[in-house]
């Protein structure tokens, strides 16, 4: 049962200083619906899928591994991939390996940041259950509690050729409608928010940094 | 000064120096006292030709009841290195700062301070972040600190996660014929 989210009433943005809270937005998240023509739908998430442009924010040790895949070796321009500078113009989010707590920050901000349609695809096995940093003081064991996650490519680490196959894998999965990882975390908001709040401590931004 | 011998003659003479272990030729450990330290660094600095701090780092001796910072220093023209330890309790771990001989020492001791607990008077920044935002428990490279309870408790495992004894599984799954310890 999708819960109304104009009714759960505005975000308190109590991480931020009474004097700041007029200067950002207090709306929550908006649902994506689909087109209600079926075969315009599916044209669309063709067209989505062919388009990734990736986020260039190399969050953990597998960011080394989009380097190689951007030359002409393995040459992901090919299947349709371009890395973009800022989270405004890209559309998938590529979660390079561990993410320590103060990225796991930066992460959420980006993440929200983007525009959808917008995808997150998880490289290696430390986002999926902390690898070898699960006993790390520092490090999130479980990504998915933080934000949705569309895709996992395990490994450690894996290599540009797995990458290669995550992206044609993610294209299925969108074209086929699966991806819906941006409106999962529109309907569990209020969850995904109070996980990211219990671990990063000195919340001072706004709660959706649209 | 070029030998490692020459260096602590002449040095011996003005300071209280212990545990001196010569490693090789061109790496040099020793211990000075605690009011001594900085004093000692800066002679080395200026006197010995020891300009580049290349560390500084601590170790948590807990069941001694102590830290030993360390000091890792480079000689640019004999390409020697000096290591000097200096004891500091660990209850009440303060030294003096090294802002002032190394400009580089003022991150090294932001990092001590957020990963030991150690004060360093005087050093600017000292209680900024450094590697962790809003920590809220004890420093997490002291030795007391849980770090597995901690990660448990707060990040969570999922659950599924195993592992193997290394030796239990090369005897039953790997190498069954050599179980009974019998090499190849």
């Amino acid at each position: 049962m999708k819960p109304n989210q104009s009714a759960l009433g505005p975000l308190m943005n109590e991480g931020l200083p009474p004097e700041d809270r007029d200067l950002f937005s207090n709306a929550r998240p908006v649902l994506y619906e689909p087109y209600p023509v079926e075969v315009v739908e599916k044209f669309v998430n063709w067209v989505r899928a062919n388009s990734l442009w990736l986020l260039a924010f190399g969050t953990g040790c597998g960011a080394v591994e989009i380097n190689p895949l951007m030359t002409a070796r393995y040459d992901a321009y090919r299947m349709g991939v371009q890395t973009r500078p800022t989270p405004r113009q890209a559309s998938v989010f590529l979660i390079g390996g561990y993410a320590s707590v103060k990225t796991l920050k930066r992460i959420i901000r980006s993440y929200e940041q983007m525009q959808g349609p917008k995808f997150v695809v998880c490289l290696g096995i430390c986002p999926i259950n902390g690898g070898m940093y699960w006993d790390s003081y520092n490090t999130v064991n479980q990504f998915d509690l933080y934000l949705p996650v569309d895709l996992y490519i395990t490994g450690c680490m894996p290599r540009p050729e797995v990458l290669m196959a995550g992206v044609l894998e993610l294209k299925k999965k969108i074209m086929e409608g699966r991806a819906d990882g941006a409106n999962r975390y529109v309907e569990n908001f209020d969850w995904y928010k109070a996980n990211q709040k219990r671990v990063i401590k000195n919340w001072n931004m706004p709660d959706y940094n649209w | 000064m070029a030998t490692p011998t020459a260096l602590l003659d002449e040095l011996g003479k003005r300071y209280t120096l212990s545990e001196i272990h010569i490693q090789r030729d061109d790496l040099l450990f020793l211990k000075v006292t605690k009011p001594q330290a900085v004093r000692f660094l800066k002679d080395l600095r200026d006197d010995a030709g020891y300009t580049h701090l290349t560390f500084m780092t601590n170790i948590d001796y807990i069941e001694d009841g102590r830290f030993t910072l360390t000091y890792m220093l480079h000689n640019y023209d004999t390409h020697h290195e000096i290591g000097v330890h200096v004891d500091l309790d660990r209850d009440n771990a303060e030294m003096d700062s090294i802002h002032n001989l190394w400009a580089q020492g003022r991150t090294y001791q932001c990092e001590l301070r957020e990963m030991y607990g150690i004060r360093f008077p005087g050093s600017p920044g000292l209680d900024d972040d450094f590697c962790l935002e809003g920590w809220d428990q004890i420093p997490p490279m002291r030795k007391e600190f849980d770090i597995v309870a901690f990660s448990e408790e707060r990040f969570g495992n999922r659950p599924g996660r195993g592992s193997t004894d290394p030796r239990e599984h090369m005897g039953t799954v790997m190498y069954p014929e050599h179980r009974d310890g019998t090499e190849h």
